[in-house]
């Protein structure tokens, strides 16, 4: 590791801002930088509790989370905040908004916030969150809000990153059909209706009532029933109650030992995804290779199916891996 | 050339006006050429600017303002960015853009501001003033 990303981390681990940001670009910018910050920091992490607010765009998740970061600091948290908005699949650029709702703590020194990009993510974060966390979390940031892109059904990363994942819905945005179907209403530990005060709040909670409804054994087994808070984030209505519900599953989580199990599948999760990543990374090498361009002519002329070609480059790839 | 999509652009509004027009369509044009740009919102006070500067580690700070008080807020920025240790021009550069005569905007450039932007100026400039102080910043250098 170079002297320079170890005297960042020397400085960031005492708490400077400034050592701290430039980490996170590191880790951001950078897989061979990454890997070598989170395996200096590592030892040093797992301290902190993570939160990710998930939910539709326009929600109202940025400024919720700036009421939840203002209760946390009262109760003497560090906090740390992550904001994930999309970068453009078309130019690469992205225009980073979370931020603005919560820039009244950006001067308090017991916050961090961070925007982050998706860059090419799909599952609602940045391939670089978990690691800006890691970051976040070895500085000595106890608590850890991860706010992901405005997402729809199946962006369910934040299941992968968080501890209790807050699901942010509001009024007016379909029938129970929507309610009912799979993907990140399954993973919610808590539900917020915000925007309370609009008209058809009472079908949300009745349908997402009759969504859980419907799994009661499970919740019964796990000893814990997604709860659902009606809030209007501008008034602060509902907010403590919410930030009350987060604390009560966190107690739950850590008495029952399933902060652990999450962890547990956390880390594997992890796992793979490093491992995909770096064999993706091999498989594009050799394809990139005049070797692999030969094969792929075959194919396209028809002499070679395209499984047999796959066959042919990934014998290859064993050499590659293990080299 | 730089690869935009890995420059951090704050776009910050200062001071009491909030006329944002300005600030959003520079902010959507950055974005538009690739450009990574986090955009603060209105009413900002100097501290916030540049704390936000620091933790989201932003190559270029652009501020627009409209209210007349360039000459007090854009000196207190800079400053304050110095007193950070962050060197103008060197690890971050700072554009402005908004209601600013000449004179002024003169003088905020022998401050370190590497350039003022009026009414009526082609998004094409700001993108190509922008990328020409990206190549001059310590960590972008080729």
């Amino acid at each position: 590791m170079s002297d320079e990303v170890k005297g960042l981390i020397d400085v960031a681990l005492k708490g400077d801002k400034k050592a701290i940001a430039r980490l996170i670009t590191l880790v951001e910018n950078d897989e061979e930088t990454a890997r070598e910050v989170v395996r200096r920091i590592y030892p040093l992490t797992g301290k902190a509790y993570v939160v990710g607010i998930t939910g539709p765009p326009g929600s109202g998740k940025s400024t919720l989370l700036d009421k939840l970061v203002k209760l946390a600091r009262e109760e003497g948290h560090k906090v740390g905040v992550i904001a994930v908005d999309p970068t453009s699949p078309f130019t690469g650029g992205a225009l980073l908004g979370d931020r603005l709702r919560m820039q009244r703590h950006s001067t308090d020194p017991g916050v961090f916030i961070r925007s982050m990009a998706t860059r090419g993510s799909l599952g609602g974060l940045a391939k670089a969150t978990n690691d800006a966390i890691k970051v976040l979390d070895a500085s000595g940031y106890d608590l850890i809000f991860v706010e992901t892109v405005g997402v729809g059904q199946i962006e369910v990363d934040i299941v992968k990153t968080a501890d209790t994942v807050v699901f942010v819905t509001v009024p007016g945005l379909g029938d129970e059909v929507q309610a009912i179907k799979a993907g990140l209403m399954e993973v919610a530990d808590i539900f917020a209706i915000n925007k309370a005060d609009r008209e058809g709040v009472e079908m949300v909670y009745l349908e997402l009532k009759m969504t859980l409804e419907f799994e009661r054994d499970k919740w019964k087994e796990l000893g814990w029933e997604p709860p659902i808070v009606e809030t209007i984030a501008f008034t602060l209505r509902g907010v403590r109650p919410l930030w009350e519900a987060i604390k009560r599953h966190r107690e739950h989580m850590e008495s029952s030992g399933r902060l652990r199990e999450r962890r547990a599948f956390r880390a594997r999760e992890e796992v793979k995804t490093i491992i995909a990543s770096s064999i993706a990374r091999k498989v594009e090498e050799r394809l990139a290779s005049g070797e692999a361009g030969e094969l792929i002519d075959e194919v396209v002329e028809g002499r070679l199916d395209p499984y047999s070609a796959s066959q042919i480059v990934m014998e290859k790839l064993k050499e590659d891996l293990w080299r | 050339m730089v690869d935009r999509s890995k420059v951090r652009v704050v776009i910050a509004k200062p001071g009491l006006d909030g006329h944002d027009r300005g600030a959003k369509v520079v902010a959507r044009a950055l974005k538009e050429a690739g450009y990574e740009v986090i955009y603060t919102g209105i009413r900002q006070t100097p501290e916030q600017i540049v704390e936000t500067v620091i933790q989201e580690d932003a190559a270029v700070l652009g501020i627009s303002i409209l209210s007349g008080a360039h000459m007090v807020l854009i000196p207190k920025i800079l400053k304050l960015l110095e007193e950070k240790g962050l060197k103008l021009g060197e690890d971050v550069a700072v554009f402005a853009g908004g209601i600013i005569p000449p004179d002024d905007a003169e003088e905020l450039k022998k401050m370190g501001v590497f350039e003022v932007f009026g009414p009526g100026t082609p998004l094409k400039t700001v993108i190509e003033a922008v990328d020409g102080a990206v190549k001059n910043l310590k960590g972008f250098r080729a």
